[in-house]
């Protein structure tokens, strides 16, 4: 009873609070979940079984593969759970605290990985049918950029990071040209720009598909914002640590790569972290380019003649999915932030 | 860092396959499949069911070159397009053929380094509306709000129209079909403008399609038509006359069904079609069975326009326009000798 | 070739040369294409006849305008939704940030729960959301809500009345008076409340970081806790609110081009997607707009600095 007055009622002021947001709850949820928890309909196959108000998650059942593989055939699924498991199994470690060999495993994740997810998902060798990018969709297709333009955008990042501290003028103004153009515009117009402006930059004849473009404009636009968390760590190391190296005789490269960055990336892992959860959510502008990411099929799905009418159902889906993602990675990299 | 960069960007380049296009009858018979463009899903046209296959006109008429060049209708390669990407995916050699109902003009012929093969569908823009408002005629729409999609000449016509009978309207333009008809179907619009042949496409998607009625009016001539690069003479060929073979095999009465039989006829017109005399395939650069395995595998003219938006399919269009000029209509196809 | 500085200057020759070639072959790549298809360069085509018609324009503007006109016109059209986004995204913010630390718990918990929804979703859906629940929830024309008999609410928009004129029903729909669409009202508002959840955040930084002794003696003499807010606490963590703020109205006037996807016509969906469409000149296009919102983003940037400059103070920092 005491907490209940000193924590809501403590003054007349804030008992108006505490009541004014009870009834706040009181208009807002009950009636959300009638319509998502206890009306809705999750049983039956057809939109017959949705009869009826409340949410008809059978829609959201019927299509949840389209939702996660996209146009992926359906017979070649397999490969891409594959693809994710191998994924899972091998990052996992990367969260155990004390987990040996991190580097190691760092090192197959950032350039073996890729390769064998690449030749996973495409087919085309070792007798896996060949599936064009333009069936990659839903679920898989925004990991995919996520994963990929972060992958490409740390590197990127870095370089530029360093570039930007460098003492040769000319690899400083390139460097601060790139990190400002990509920070001072909106992302839809990077992504413009590359489906759009990229086959004018190439020789006649040759060109790259969608995906890659897009993956490209992503990879770009990513690494500017990379770049200044990694100069915020890099900003962070004490200038007794570049004295000791050149003491020690280190070049220029040696320095950076075995005294300075391992120590700035690691002071600016939250902000990395946080550089990730906001391209997971850009991933959804590429829908805007015509790439059928989790949105863009949700957004197909609730146009379908045969489900009409259930588009809020797939909206709550997607915001509920995204959510669950980027919630657990914010967490995530807040208990990093207090274990730093 | 930057090697693994550049080994990562290269490994999934090659993967990703990039290409490059020398004379395109040679790129696709290499290839061993045709690159054809379509759109993101447009019912009657070109759209994906549930298991990635499409249907539609421009799907089936894609199917046909790949039967007339590589012998079979199933080796062809869709790629859905949106209306800003579609130009760029055919100039820069992404796609082999824009099978996309695109609009035949001047502009795009002249402006674009590409050109009109010939019209595969006769169309025209309307407008649809809810038979609430009690509108019978596109002229009562005054001060109308108008849904429309972005980067087609619709939204020129539509202005076009307003202007030229003293109208009022407002245009609310959105990047996707899909959020135009959604916008529409909220009551966003007064009316909803797009090709005659979407109209009904499209009217497939709204919660209630008998409240919604088609205008008469069509506002402008739009030819839809397959596109392809200019400075190609022997694929254009290829493509013009794939449509032409499908054309006079419907004035011939030869379907699908019939095909292996005709084979036997005397009518040399029907022998011809089918190859059987003449060496016209030679020609253009294919076999000399070119137009009788179109027609086997794909179907004539007729044939891919009722499986596809005839009376009996959802969409219910009639031929119309799209008639043989022995029947009134404007498909009139010159003759294969 | 061992002298450092020697290096030094030769690897940046390399490095300036590498980018200018590819640079230069990108270019002539460019021009190449373009007269392939018979595009012009240049800026000429600013000049042509537009053709279509615009939804929303501050200025006047008809089909045949130029294309000059529609850029400004979608120009004039971002920076207004930034400008009014931006004033009630700041105060949304400061409400929700000032909350996250009330001693009400239900209010505080209120206000951290709002911050995690709304920042783990991407603004996309949210644009999504709130344009379909603005749709739906309003009624056809036909039966607007009428506000004193001069102003009208129904899902074409607000119509409200203006100098010369007032919104009357005409045929199909509201003509005269001043119209804010619900494109607008969907974008301002998705903007406002996905803005504010993060600068909640950092204001709550700021307050946080001005050390307990200022509250403590501010309460010592007397001041109300309201006061003490507003007198002593808010002006000391203005100082380490504002560079963080600065990035956010950035972020939000950069956001604003999500429009696209609504048929708002500001910049992006006017210039970058209809222009752009009916003239395929890429680069131009594209690059103008890039160059505006660089523009923009500078502007901002030192309009933030100059404040930020005259607000410091010396003093124990």
């Amino acid at each position: 009873m005491s907490w209940l007055h000193r924590n809501l009622f403590s003054s007349p002021t804030n008992a108006a609070l505490t009541i004014a947001a009870l009834y706040l709850l009181w208009v807002v949820i009950p009636p959300f979940v009638d319509w998502a928890l206890i009306d809705a309909h999750i049983h039956g196959t057809s939109r017959e079984a949705c009869a009826g108000g409340g949410a008809c998650w059978v829609f959201i059942k019927q299509r949840l593969p389209q939702f996660i593989y996209g146009l992926y055939p359906e017979s070649e699924r397999g490969r891409v759970d594959l693809a994710f498991a191998i994924l899972i199994v091998a990052a996992a470690p990367l969260f155990v605290p004390r987990f040996p060999a991190k580097r190691w495993i760092g090192a197959f994740l950032f350039l073996v990985y890729p390769v064998i997810a690449g030749f996973l998902f495409t087919g085309g060798v070792l007798g896996y049918r060949e599936v064009p990018t333009n069936q990659w969709g839903g679920l898989m297709l925004t990991l995919i950029v996520a994963l990929t333009g972060m992958a490409g955008s740390l590197p990127l990042g870095i370089l530029f990071a360093l570039g930007r501290q460098s003492e040769l003028p000319a690899i400083r103004a390139i460097s601060v040209a790139f990190i400002e153009l990509m920070r001072g515009v909106p992302l839809i117009t990077v992504l413009f720009m590359a489906s759009v402006m990229f086959p004018l930059f190439l020789p006649e004849g040759m060109n790259f598909n969608k995906l890659l473009r897009a993956l490209i404009g992503i990879m770009l636009f990513s690494s500017a914002y990379m770049a200044e968390v990694v100069r915020g760590g890099l900003q962070a190391i004490p200038r007794g640590q570049y004295e000791a190296a050149a003491a020690l005789g280190l070049g220029y490269w040696r320095t950076m790569g075995l005294v300075v960055l391992p120590q700035a990336l690691r002071i600016v892992i939250p902000g990395i972290v946080n550089s990730f959860i906001a391209l997971f959510k850009d991933t959804t502008l590429v829908l805007i380019i015509g790439l059928f990411d989790f949105l863009g099929m949700i957004q197909a799905a609730a146009t379908d003649p045969n489900w009409l009418g259930f588009a809020t159902e797939g909206y709550v889906f997607a915001a509920a999915v995204y959510w669950v993602f980027c919630f657990s990675i914010s967490r995530y990299s807040q208990t990093l932030e207090s274990r730093t | 860092m930057g090697r693994f960069t550049i080994a990562f960007v290269a490994a999934f380049v090659a993967l990703a396959g990039t290409g490059w296009a020398g004379p395109t009858l040679d790129a696709v018979k290499g290839r061993g499949q045709l690159s054809c463009g379509v759109s993101q899903g447009v019912p009657g046209f070109s759209q994906p069911d549930e298991k990635g296959a499409w249907h539609g006109i421009d799907a089936d008429f894609c199917r046909a070159i790949a039967a007339a060049v590589l012998g079979s209708a199933d080796k062809v390669k869709f790629t859905g397009l949106s209306a800003k990407e579609r130009f760029t995916a055919l100039q820069s050699g992404e796609i082999d053929v824009l099978s996309r109902n695109t609009t035949w003009t001047v502009t795009r012929d002249a402006g674009l380094g590409l050109i009109s093969t010939g019209v595969t569908y006769y169309d025209g823009q309307g407008f649809m509306v809810r038979k609430s408002l009690n509108v019978k005629s596109a002229k009562e729409l005054n001060g109308a709000q108008v849904c429309m999609n972005a980067g087609t000449s619709t939204e020129l016509n539509a202005a076009d129209f307003f202007r030229a009978n003293n109208m009022q309207f407002k245009s609310v333009v959105f990047e996707k079909s899909d959020e135009t008809v959604a916008a529409y179907d909220a009551g966003r619009c007064d009316a909803y403008s797009t090709d005659q042949s979407g109209l009904y496409g499209e009217r497939l998607k709204l919660k209630n399609k008998d409240e919604h009625m088609v205008l008469p009016e069509i506002i402008s001539k739009e030819p839809l038509g397959p596109m392809v690069r200019q400075g190609d003479d022997q694929w254009f060929n290829i493509v013009r006359w794939t449509l032409y073979a499908m054309i006079n095999a419907e004035e011939l009465s030869v379907t699908s069904a019939t095909a292996e039989e005709q084979k036997k006829s005397t009518n040399p017109e029907i022998q011809r079609l089918l190859g059987v005399e003449g060496k016209i395939g030679g020609q253009l650069g294919l076999s000399d069975a070119w137009s009788y395995e179109i027609v086997r595998q794909v179907g004539n003219y007729g044939e891919v326009f009722e499986k596809n938006v005839g009376p009996k399919t959802p969409l219910g269009i009639a031929r119309g326009l799209n008639a043989l000029w022995k029947n009134g209509g404007l498909q009139y196809a010159p003759p294969i000798r | 070739m061992s002298d450092p500085r020697l290096r030094a200057i030769v690897f940046q020759v390399l490095v300036i040369g590498l980018v200018v070639a590819l640079g230069a072959m990108l270019f002539a790549n460019t021009l190449d294409n373009l007269s392939r298809r018979g595009i012009q360069t240049g800026f000429g085509f600013l000049g042509n006849q537009a053709g279509f018609n615009i939804l929303s324009h501050l200025i006047p503007y008809s089909e045949t305008s130029s294309y000059g006109r529609a850029f400004l016109v979608g120009l004039l059209n971002t920076l207004l939704v930034s400008a009014i986004a931006i004033v009630l995204a700041t105060i949304l913010g400061f409400v929700i940030g000032i909350a996250r630390l009330a001693p009400n718990w239900l209010v505080s918990r209120l206000a951290a729960a709002y911050v995690e929804t709304i920042r783990n979703i991407p603004l996309l859906l949210q644009i999504f959301f709130w344009y379909f629940a603005v749709l739906r929830s309003l009624p056809l024309p036909r039966q607007s809500i009428s506000i004193f008999g001069v102003a009208f609410l129904n899902n074409r928009g607000l119509y409200l009345p203006s100098f010369d004129s007032v919104p009357h029903l005409a045929g199909l729909n509201f003509q005269g008076g001043f119209v804010l669409v619900p494109e607008f009202v969907a974008l301002v508002t998705a903007l406002t409340i996905y803005t504010a959840s993060y600068i909640a955040e950092v204001v709550r930084a700021g307050v946080q970081s001005v050390g307990r002794g200022q509250s403590e003696a501010a309460y010592a003499l007397g001041l109300t806790r309201g006061q003490a807010l507003r007198l002593v606490i808010v002006p000391q963590a203005l100082r380490v609110i504002v560079p963080p703020l600065t990035n956010q109205y950035l972020n939000l006037t950069k956001n604003s081009s999500l429009a696209a996807a609504i048929a708002y016509p500001e910049l992006v969906s006017v210039f970058a997607g209809s222009v752009l469409n009916q003239t395929g000149q890429a680069v131009t296009v594209i690059g103008i707009t890039m160059a505006v919102y660089l523009a923009i983003s500078l502007s901002i940037a030192l309009g933030m600095n100059l404040y930020n400059r005259r607000t410091v103070f010396v003093g124990r920092s």
